[in-house]
């Protein structure tokens, strides 16, 4: 580790919490249930909209219709995308004529940003148009995101409510969370973005002749596209000049903004924010970092402001940061240590990975140089520790500890910062089994926030816990098994394994990221991560509803001398270590098999 | 609970969140970019003799030993492949990831024999994007010497035009400091012009 490494991640940390305590407090202001400053200033555009579509805005609805209610858009929004990708060689805004979607990558693709996900089975630049990047990915961007922080508030009502039998109205809860939060950030965000050098424009893509013509090996194809192979089996190759450069375009700086903010994470193009059309200069690359943390940081400061007790959303937040931030020092040193592959070149004086003035040094291979080891690093830690899953170095090309971690960041079910709303309420499922786990100790019943914790709660919060730990578990096991699952493998070894281990934890864990390298676009990977997304949005958010809902019907029990505290230190490390001891148990074997044989192998000179 | 009273709710906000978020408002931010930054939201392009060469954030393959090269790119078919960017997905501990690193060593010690100081990382590496138009400053000073002597040129001169092309850490602190070798290039083809 370098100063340059600790120098970046304490300006990150320092500029995020100045932001947190006004984005909290905003935040409060938008899900009030009574009028205020805030619900004012846009409270024509709401009615208009609410007039227009036929909703009942004062209907106070109980935890199953809100649940329903969820469902019924969410699955209108999944058909939408599913519609458009297939259907858009009909349809306007194509510039580049791109067909028709297949039927399992566009399903795929439908669930992935319905489902807050956003794993990219396809490649942006060469597959969507104009039209379904803007009017279904983009869309859901913001959608999903609304989704997840309505029921987030809906639960924390749970809490604050006594005797009721409703937890808010979600037409109401998604239009605030897209009107008031979501589209003005995403608006600052985007010109940010644009004015550091993201495109933004309806263009084609624009032809360049380049510089220095060169040559390369370009693969013979036969007449029906296919690859055409030698004697030895190596793909054919004919020498070929090139003098053009295709550089692309579109509408990239809207959809990028909001694809931070709502930590989905989805690339407008392949590279995600690798790509410099996407993520430009260091500066870029900062607001899309605190960008991803601003919202579910900003929500621990409202549960704490919603719940009357500000110090309950600095401990969950103080959580995080503990967990967050030793991983993140891991991460970038593991990375600024170099790949250990690459030791012998080092040793012979052919290769210098050592940091100086002049370069950032460590393992740079899928790392961009405007970023280096620190902020790339940072990125990886950030964008797997909140569910986002975009990248702006490839993963499956990082060190084998380097790698470990944001795969372990994930499997902790995405709760250190974690989604927009789900990142927050999975974290208050791992808070009820803290408290529960307390309670057992001194044999007490346990209360969390002065309500009652009994069995329907327990029962709720331990299948919103281990729902996406069995997803991983199981789909894993599945995907080594079969051929069609093995077939993805690009890298061999033990990180042909972490490739699998990787993908499915990202998908069970709606993050979306990927070690690259595996070939997911196929009819069998397109279907199980399909599953494995569904199943872990929809039934764990329902489960925290009905948690919710359980305990919003629930009288508030005063404060005893035998209540635990949820406040203080003593709690910060209960709940840290309950997240970090469900992580460690159920993936320590599977880790074991994959990053942590790779470092073993690599270290010892294999 | 009539399921039914919530599908009419559901369908108008959908369609009419998504004219919000998925038309006005992409619109409004290409408005607002388009007058504000349009350089930036048309890609940035660098022009020579009035005409597109490039893009001053999208890198181009460089194989002269009078030019100086930029990050290998895992790009296909071609390197730097504006049209499918991504990285090269190799493993640390996949033998391809050295091979390759050894083959650039290679084509870098065949372009200039005599120089035998150690290759920056950044230069043996694919970069993450395979479009990356930057390298490090270590990686300019270790290419400075041949561009040089292919060119007639002497390394002071040559060393201030990386200078010209560096920048540093963004407000001193974020990021890294980089050499944009497209513009370098063009300022070194510049000088031979004249």
């Amino acid at each position: 580790m370098t100063a340059n490494d600790f120098i970046q991640i304490g300006v990150f940390l320092a500029v995020l919490l100045l932001l947190l305590k006004p984005m909290g407090s905003y935040m409060s202001l938008v899900f009030a249930e009574t009028p205020n400053r805030v619900t004012r200033l846009g409270g024509g555009i709401e009615r208009l909209l609410y007039r227009l579509g036929g909703v009942r805005s004062d209907e106070d609805m109980g935890w199953k219709r809100y649940a329903l209610a969820m469902l019924l858009f969410n699955l209108f929004g999944l058909l939408l995308v599913y519609l458009l990708q297939r259907v858009q060689q009909w349809l306007p805004l194509n510039p580049q004529h791109f067909g028709n979607v297949s039927p399992d990558s566009a399903m795929n693709t439908a669930i992935s940003f319905a489902t807050n996900t956003n794993w990219q089975g396809y490649s942006g630049e060469t597959t969507m148009s104009y039209l379904t990047q803007m009017l279904g990915l983009a869309v859901q961007n913001f959608l999903s995101a609304a989704t997840g922080i309505a029921v987030l508030v809906a639960v924390v009502r749970g809490f604050v409510r006594r005797g009721a039998g409703a937890l808010g109205n979600f037409w109401v809860d998604l239009t605030r969370a897209t009107l008031y939060v979501l589209l003005p950030i995403s608006l600052v965000i985007a010109l940010l973005l644009v004015s550091q050098g993201v495109v933004q424009n309806f263009k084609p893509y624009v032809d360049v002749p380049v510089v220095q013509t060169t040559t390369y090996a370009n693969p013979v194809t036969d007449a029906a596209g296919n690859p055409v192979k030698d004697a030895s089996g190596n793909p054919e190759t004919r020498p070929a000049q090139l003098t053009t450069q295709t550089l692309p375009m579109g509408p990239a700086a809207s959809q990028v903004a909001i694809k931070m903010l709502g930590t989905n994470g989805g690339g407008f193009f392949n590279a995600n924010s690798a790509h410099p059309y996407e993520n430009p200069t260091p500066f870029s690359n900062f607001i899309e970092m605190l960008a991803i943390f601003l919202i579910p940081g900003g929500l621990c400061v409202m549960f704490g402001q919603m719940v009357g007790d500000r110090r309950q959303g600095w401990a969950i937040l103080a959580t995080m940061l503990v967990i967050f931030v030793p991983l993140t020092v891991g991460l970038v040193a593991a990375e600024q240590a170099g790949n250990p592959a690459l030791h012998s070149l080092v040793a012979q004086q052919a290769v210098d990975q050592h940091a100086s003035a002049l370069q950032a040094g460590g393992n740079m291979e899928g790392k961009e140089t405007r970023f280096g080891v620190a902020a790339s690093g940072l990125f990886a830690a950030i964008t797997t520790a909140a569910s986002c899953g975009a990248v702006n170095a490839m993963h499956d090309s990082l060190t084998p500890l380097g790698g470990l971690i944001p795969m372990w960041l994930m499997q902790l079910g995405e709760v250190i910062f974690g989604g927009v709303g789900s990142g927050l309420y999975g974290m208050l499922a791992f808070a009820v089994v803290a408290v529960f786990i307390a309670g057992l100790m001194v044999g007490r019943t346990p209360e969390y926030l002065g309500k009652k914790i009994e069995a329907f709660e327990m029962k709720m919060a331990s299948l919103a816990v281990l729902l996406p730990c069995a997803l991983v578990v199981i789909c894993t096991a599945i995907a080594v098994l079969l051929p069609a699952g093995v077939a993805g493998i690009a890298n061999p070894g033990a990180h042909g394994f972490s490739e699998i281990l990787y993908a499915v934890s990202s998908a069970s864990n709606n993050n979306g990221s990927a070690f690259g390298g595996l070939s997911a676009n196929t009819p069998f990977w397109n279907v199980l991560l399909g599953v494995c997304m569904f199943l872990a949005r929809f039934p764990l958010a329902i489960a925290m509803l009905a948690m919710a809902g359980a305990l919003a019907a629930k009288r508030h029990v005063p404060e005893s001398a035998g209540t635990l505290p949820t406040h203080t230190p003593l709690f910060v490390a209960l709940l840290a270590c309950v997240v970090i001891v469900v992580g460690a148990l159920t993936f320590l074997p599977a880790l074991a098999l994959g990053p942590i044989a790779e470092y073993l192998m690599s270290a010892t000179g294999h | 609970m009539r399921t039914f009273a919530l599908v009419r709710p559901a369908l108008s906000l959908l369609i009419l969140l998504t004219v919000v978020t998925g038309v006005a408002y992409p619109l409004a931010v290409t408005g607002l970019a388009q007058a504000l930054f349009p350089r930036q939201a048309n890609g940035s392009l660098v022009e020579r003799a009035g005409k597109p060469v490039g893009s001053s954030l999208i890198g181009q393959d460089f194989s002269d030993a009078k030019y100086f090269w930029a990050r290998p790119s895992a790009t296909a078919p071609m390197p730097d492949n504006g049209t499918a960017s991504g990285g090269s997905n190799l493993g640390p501990s996949n033998p391809a990831l050295t091979d390759a690193a050894r083959q650039r060593i290679a084509a870098l010690h065949a372009a200039d024999p005599g120089n035998t100081q150690p290759v920056p990382v950044d230069l043996v590496s694919a970069s993450g994007s395979g479009l990356d138009p930057e390298i490090s400053p270590a990686a300019a000073d270790y290419q400075l010497d041949r561009v040089a002597r292919s060119r007639g040129l002497s390394p002071q001169r040559v060393r201030e035009l990386i200078a010209a092309n560096t920048t540093g850490r963004q407000f001193g602190l974020l990021g890294e400091p980089r050499v944009n070798v497209l513009l370098l290039n063009l300022a070194l083809d510049r000088i031979v012009a004249h």
